[in-house]
C-alpha cells in the first residue's frame, strides 16, 4: 500500500462515524424537526453497544444495541417536541447533557475492556482496481454501510412517494397538515431514523474506530455531524463531500505535523474547523441566502383543529 | 394513542412559577428513583445536593461564584435566542474576550501602572467578546452562512488561539517553561467584593446585566423589537425593523456579555492565562438560558440552580460516592421536565385513543 | 526510598518559608485521604492510574483509612472541590494534575492544619508537598528497543501538548534510540489533546503510514498503541500496563505507579511523620515501572533490562553530558554530569538529530 493510499484509507474511516450521524439528521431535519442531542445519542451509542458487545460477545448485538439506544433517546426527545411541542433547541441540548451522563453510567462497568478488531470485508475483483479498488473495496462493513446509506437515503428523499411526504411537512407543515398529511406521525419516524444512525455512529467508535470504551470518547463528533448537514445544505451527496472534507482536514493536518513543514500544531487543528466556514461561506455565496433549509426546521408544530 | 395540544390563552404567571415547581420536583422524583435503582438512599442524596449546600454560608457564598459566569453569558444569549438566533459559540467569545481583556494586564505587568488597568481590561474583554461574536452575525447577514455553525466552529478556533499564546508568546518566562501566563498584578486583579470572601465583582455585573436587561425587554422598542423579530419575523420586516440589524446588534451584545464573564474569571478568579479557563460555561450557559426561560429573573435563578447541582454533585462524590455522571444526567432530565412544564403550560394537553384525524 | 529533593532550587523563589515547626503532627487513630482527579477514573491513563493508587492505600491500611476522590474536575473551576474535602474532615488531600497549583496552594493556606500533596507543580508551603516521577528514565530504556528493533530507521512519537514534560520524554526517547543506533529518525505529531481516543488513533495511523515502525505515545489512551497492532508494528504502553489492548505489538509499557508513595504518605500522617517535602521519583523509587519485556529478540530484551538496572543504580542518566543541541551547539552542563532537574523540568529544546521543530 502506497503512502498515499494508506492516506486516503485512514480519511473514509475517520469520516465515517460523521457521515451516518450526519444523515440521519439530515433526515430529521428534512422533516422540520432540529435535534441538536446527536452528541448524547453518539454517546449512548457507544456506551450501549459496547456493553452489549462485550456482554454477549458478539459485535452484531452490540450494534442493534447501540441503534435500539440512539432510537430510544431519540423518542425520548420526539415526546418532548412532539407530543409537547417543547423547544427543539432546549430539548436537544437536554438531550445531549442527559446521553452524556447516562453513557458513563452505563459505560463505567466495562472500562479496561476491549473488542477484537472486525476484518475487513474484500469484495473480490473490485478491490483489485488500482486506488480505489483498495479505498472502496477492502473495508470494515460500516464504511459500505455508509455508502450505501447516503444513497438509500438520497433516492428516499428524491424519488419515493414517503420521502415526498417527508419534504413537504419540513417544508410547510401547515399547509401539510391541511392536505391531510401526517405531520407528527412522520416526524416521529423520521427523529427516529436520526437517533438509530447517531446510536450506530457511535457504535463504530466504540466497536471498530477504538475498540474499547471510554468517557467522553465521542469528543465532539455529534456536533460536527450538526455542522455538516448545514454545510450540506441538507442533501446527502454534499453530507458525503462534507464529511470526506472535514475527516481530511483532520488526517492531514496530522500528516502535516509529521512531514516537519514547522507550523504551529495549533494552527493546524483550527484547519478542520476554518476550512468548514470557508467551504459554507463559499458555498452561501454561490447559491445565495438559506439554501436548502427546510421551511419549518425547528418550529414546533401544533395542529389546530 | 397520541397527544392532543390545545393552545390556552389565558396562561398566567402563577401558573408559568407554579409549573417550574412542579418540573423540578418530577426531576428530583425521576432522579431519586434512578439513585434508589443504583442501591443508594434518596433522601441522603437530596441533603447532600440540595439542602446542606442551601443550609451553609460557606457553599452559598461558592454558589454566587459558580453562577456568577453561567448568569452574565446566559443573560447575554436571551437576547439572541429571544430573536430565533442560535448563537451557541459563547464559549468562544468568553475565551476571546478573556484573551484580549488579559493582553493588558500582560502588557502592563510589573508596570506599577495606575488605577486604569482593571476598567480597561474589562473593556477590551467585552469588546473582544463582542468582535468575535459579530464574526457569525456579519457572516449571516452579508452572505446568509448559517449562525449556529460558524459560531460553534468558532469556539474550537478560540481555545486553540488561546492554547498558542500561553504555550507561545504569552508563556511566563520564569514559570520553567509551563504553558500558562505571568500571575497578573494586583491592579489587573478584579477584587473580591468582601475581602476574605471569594465572590469578585463579576457579580455585581451579573446583577446589573439582569436589572438592565429587565428593563430593555420589558420597557424599551429594541425589547419590543426583539420580541417581534423571534415571534413573528414578517411582522417585523413589516414594522420596519431591519433584521440585520438586530442580528449584530443581538450577537454583539451577547458576545459582549460573555467576553465580560471571561475577563471577569481571569482576573478575578484564576489570575493568569492557562490553555484552560473554562469548565465549559459557554455551553452551561445555554442550558440556563432555556431553564430561565430566556426571563432575566429566572435566568437569575437558574443559574444558581445549575451552580447548585454543581456543588450538590461534587458533594455526593465525596460524601455518598455517587458519580459525576449522575449529575449531568440529572441536569439533562431537569431540562426536559422545565421545557415538558413550559409546554403545558401554553398548551392543554390530552392523551386520545388512536382514531382522531389530525 | 524517594529520590530527590529537585525543587527546592527549581522554585527557590516560590517555595514558602519551609519550616519543621509548621508541620509537627501527632499519630492518628484514623485517616481520611481525598483525590482531585483532572479527568474520569475511567479514562484507562492518568487519573486511572491515581486512583489505583487510591484504592492501594484502602488496601494498605484496612480500617484505618478512608478514601474518597473528586473526578473531572475542571483545572479552571477546581478550587472549590478542593477546598470542599478540606472541609469534609480529610486529613491529606492529593491533587493530581499540573493545572490544580494555584488553587492547591490558596487552599493549602487557608487550611494549615491539612496535608496537601501536588502532583507535578512546583509551588510548596509548610502543608503542602509536591511529587512526580521521573518518566523520561523509561522513555529512554523504550527509545534503545525501538532504535534496535526498527527496520525502517524510523521511529514516531504522539505527544499530547509540547510542554516541558512532554518534549523532555521526546528528548530521552531519542536518544536511547540513537545510542543504539546513530541513524535514527524520529517523526512527532502532537494531537493537541490528553485523551480523545479516536484522534490518538489518527495521530498513530499519520506517523506508521508516514513509515514509522515503532510507536511511543505521551497520550493516555491505548487507541496508537493499537492502531500500531492493527498494522503489525510495534509500540509501547503509556501510563497503565495495555497488553491486552496490543498483545502483540506492545513491547513494554512505563506505568505510572504511584501505590507505593500514597501508602508512604499516608503511613507518614498516621504516625505523626508527615512533612512538606518535594518527591522526583524514577524507576529506582518504583514511580516509573517497565512492564515486562516481550514480543522482542533476546539480545533486546537483554539491553533494555541492563539499561534499566543501569538507571536503577545510578549508573546512568539520560541526560548525561554531553548533550548537544538542534543548532550543534552543547548544552550548558549545570548538574553533576547531566543536565540539572532544573533544566529537564523545564526542558525546551530538541536534542540534536531531531529534525522537527518544537511548535510554539
Amino acid at each position: 500500500m502506497t503512502t498515499f493510499e494508506a492516506i486516503l484509507l485512514t480519511i473514509v474511516t475517520a469520516s465515517t462515524p460523521l457521515l451516518i450521524a450526519a444523515l440521519g439528521e439530515l433526515v430529521t431535519e428534512r422533516s422540520g424537526v432540529l435535534n441538536l442531542g446527536v452528541e448524547g445519542m453518539m454517546a449512548m451509542g457507544a456506551a450501549c453497544s459496547f456493553a452489549a458487545a462485550v456482554t454477549f460477545d458478539s459485535t452484531l448485538l452490540g450494534v442493534a444495541a447501540g441503534m435500539m439506544a440512539g432510537a430510544l433517546m431519540a423518542a425520548l426527545f420526539a415526546l418532548l417536541v412532539l407530543g409537547f411541542a417543547a423547544n427543539q433547541t432546549g430539548s436537544g441540548l437536554a438531550l445531549t447533557i442527559l446521553g452524556l451522563g447516562l453513557s458513563g453510567l452505563i459505560g463505567a462497568p466495562f472500562v479496561g475492556a476491549r473488542r477484537d478488531p472486525i476484518a475487513p470485508v474484500d469484495i473480490p475483483g473490485l478491490s483489485d482496481i488500482p486506488v480505489v479498488g483498495r479505498l472502496f473495496f477492502e473495508q470494515d462493513l460500516f464504511v459500505y454501510a455508509s455508502l450505501a446509506l447516503t444513497i438509500l437515503v438520497a433516492i428516499y428523499l428524491v424519488k419515493t412517494r414517503s420521502g415526498l411526504t417527508l419534504r413537504s411537512i419540513g417544508e410547510n407543515h401547515t399547509s401539510a397538515n391541511a392536505l391531510g398529511l401526517p405531520v407528527r406521525q412522520v416526524r416521529f419516524w423520521a427523529i427516529l431514523f436520526g437517533g438509530a444512525c447517531a446510536g450506530l455512529a457511535g457504535a463504530y467508535l466504540a466497536l471498530v474506530y477504538t475498540r474499547f470504551w471510554s468517557p467522553g470518547m465521542t469528543a465532539g463528533r455529534g456536533w460536527i455531524a450538526l455542522a455538516l448537514v448545514v454545510f450540506a445544505a441538507w442533501r446527502p451527496a454534499w453530507v458525503l463531500v462534507g464529511a470526506y472534507i472535514f475527516g481530511a482536514a483532520t488526517v492531514l493536518q496530522l500528516h502535516a505535523q509529521a512531514a516537519q513543514f514547522g507550523v504551529p500544531s495549533q494552527v493546524l487543528s483550527a484547519v478542520p474547523y476554518l476550512a468548514t466556514i470557508i467551504a459554507l461561506l463559499l458555498l452561501s455565496i454561490r447559491h445565495g441566502r438559506a439554501i436548502g433549509a427546510p421551511g419549518s426546521l425547528g418550529v414546533p408544530f401544533v395542529p389546530d383543529r | 394513542m397520541r397527544f392532543e395540544l390545545t393552545p390556552r390563552t389565558n396562561a398566567s404567571t402563577m401558573m408559568r412559577v407554579f409549573a417550574s415547581v412542579a418540573a423540578f420536583i418530577t426531576a428530583f422524583l425521576i432522579a431519586g428513583f434512578v439513585i434508589w435503582l443504583m442501591g443508594r438512599s434518596p433522601i441522603a442524596a437530596f441533603d447532600v445536593y440540595v439542602l446542606q449546600p442551601l443550609s451553609d454560608p460557606w457553599s452559598l457564598q461558592e454558589l454566587i461564584v459558580k453562577a456568577t459566569p453561567m448568569a452574565l453569558i446566559a443573560i447575554g444569549l436571551s437576547y439572541c435566542f429571544r430573536a430565533n438566533l442560535w448563537n451557541i459559540g459563547a464559549e468562544g467569545q468568553y475565551v476571546i474576550g478573556a484573551v484580549l481583556g488579559s493582553w493588558i494586564a500582560l502588557k502592563t505587568h510589573g508596570m506599577d501602572a495606575g488605577f486604569w488597568v482593571l476598567p480597561l481590561m474589562l473593556l477590551l474583554g467585552i469588546i473582544g467578546g463582542a468582535l468575535w461574536g459579530l464574526i457569525p452575525a456579519f457572516l449571516k447577514t452579508r452572505f446568509g452562512v448559517n449562525e449556529i455553525l460558524t459560531s460553534l466552529m468558532l469556539v474550537y478556533v478560540a481555545q486553540l488561539t488561546l492554547d498558542y499564546l500561553v504555550r507561545g508568546p504569552w508563556r511566563d518566562p520564569k514559570g520553567f517553561n509551563f504553558p500558562q501566563s505571568v500571575t497578573f498584578d494586583p491592579a489587573a486583579t478584579l477584587p473580591p467584593i468582601l475581602e476574605a470572601g471569594r465572590v469578585h465583582y463579576g457579580a455585581v455585573f451579573a446583577a446589573i446585566a439582569v436589572l438592565v436587561t429587565a428593563v430593555i425587554l420589558g420597557r424599551t422598542l429594541f425589547g419590543y423589537r426583539l420580541k417581534l423579530t423571534g415571534d413573528a419575523p414578517r411582522a417585523a420586516r413589516f414594522a420596519g425593523f431591519s433584521s440585520k440589524a438586530t442580528t449584530l446588534a443581538v450577537f454583539a451584545i451577547s458576545g459582549g456579555l460573555a467576553g465580560l464573564a471571561g475577563i471577569s474569571e481571569v482576573s478575578g478568579q484564576i489570575g493568569q492565562l492557562q490553555p484552560s479557563i473554562s469548565p465549559g460555561y459557554g455551553f452551561t450557559a445555554i442550558t440556563v438560558a432555556f431553564l430561565g426561560r430566556l426571563n432575566p429573573i429566572g435566568i437569575l435563578v437558574a443559574s444558581l440552580v445549575v451552580a447548585l447541582t454543581f456543588i450538590g454533585g461534587e458533594s455526593a462524590q465525596i460524601m455518598l460516592k455517587l458519580p459525576l455522571d449522575l449529575t449531568q444526567a440529572f441536569q439533562g432530565i431537569l431540562l426536559m421536565c422545565v421545557l415538558a412544564a413550559d409546554a403545558m403550560v401554553s398548551y392543554r394537553i390530552r392523551l386520545a385513543a388512536r382514531g382522531g384525524g389530525q | 526510598m524517594f529520590s530527590g529533593k529537585v525543587f527546592g532550587a527549581l522554585a527557590g523563589a516560590t517555595v514558602l518559608a519551609l519550616s519543621a515547626s509548621g508541620a509537627v503532627a501527632q499519630p492518628k487513630e484514623k485517616v481520611k485521604v481525598g483525590f482531585i482527579y483532572v479527568g474520569p477514573v475511567g479514562d484507562h491513563g492518568w487519573s486511572y492510574q491515581h486512583d489505583q493508587g487510591r484504592q492501594a492505600i484502602e488496601k494498605a491500611f484496612p480500617g484505618k483509612v478512608t478514601t474518597t476522590f473528586v473526578e473531572s474536575v475542571p483545572e479552571a473551576d477546581s478550587e472549590r472541590a478542593i477546598e470542599q474535602l478540606a472541609r469534609t474532615g480529610h486529613d491529606l488531600i492529593f491533587t493530581t494534575s499540573f493545572g490544580f497549583m494555584e488553587p492547591t496552594l490558596k487552599v493549602a493556606k487557608k487550611y494549615p492544619n491539612i496535608k496537601f500533596e501536588h502532583a507535578t507543580g512546583f509551588k510548596r508551603a509548610p502543608n503542602l508537598s509536591t511529587y512526580a516521577a521521573k518518566f523520561h528514565e523509561g522513555r529512554y530504556i523504550i527509545g534503545q528497543i525501538a532504535g534496535k528493533m526498527t527496520k525502517s530507521n524510523t521511529i514516531g512519537y504522539v505527544g499530547a501538548f509540547p510542554i516541558p514534560e512532554v518534549i523532555a520524554g521526546i528528548n530521552a526517547f531519542y536518544l536511547g534510540a540513537q545510542s543504539v543506533n546513530p541513524n535514527v529518525k524520529i517523526k512527532i505529531v502532537f494531537a493537541n489533546t490528553w485523551y480523545d481516543p479516536a484522534k490518538e488513533g489518527d495521530a498513530a495511523k499519520a506517523l506508521l503510514d508516514q513509515g514509522v515502525d515503532m510507536l511511543a505515545q505521551h497520550t493516555d489512551s491505548p487507541a496508537p498503541i493499537q492502531a500500531a497492532e492493527q498494522r503489525g508494528k510495534f509500540g509501547f504502553g503509556q501510563a497503565s500496563d495495555m497488553e491486552r489492548f496490543a498483545p502483540k505489538a506492545q513491547l513494554t509499557a512505563i506505568v505510572d505507579n504511584w501505590s507505593d508513595y500514597y501508602v508512604a504518605r499516608t503511613k507518614a500522617v498516621l504516625d505523626g511523620t508527615w512533612k512538606s517535602e518535594d518527591t522526583w521519583g524514577g524507576i529506582n523509587a518504583h514511580m516509573v515501572v517497565m512492564s515486562p519485556y516481550k514480543n522482542m529478540p533476546d539480545d533486546v530484551k537483554k539491553l533494555a533490562q541492563d539499561t534499566e538496572a543501569a538507571i536503577k543504580s545510578g549508573q546512568l542518566n539520560p541526560f548525561k553530558c554531553p548533550i548537544v543541541g538542534q543548532d550543534g551547539k552543547e548544552i550548558e552542563c549545570k548538574g553533576q554530569g547531566a543536565l540539572s532537574d532544573e533544566q529537564v523540568l523545564g526542558m525546551n529544546f530538541y536534542v540534536k538529530g531531531i529534525e522537527d521543530k518544537i511548535p510554539q
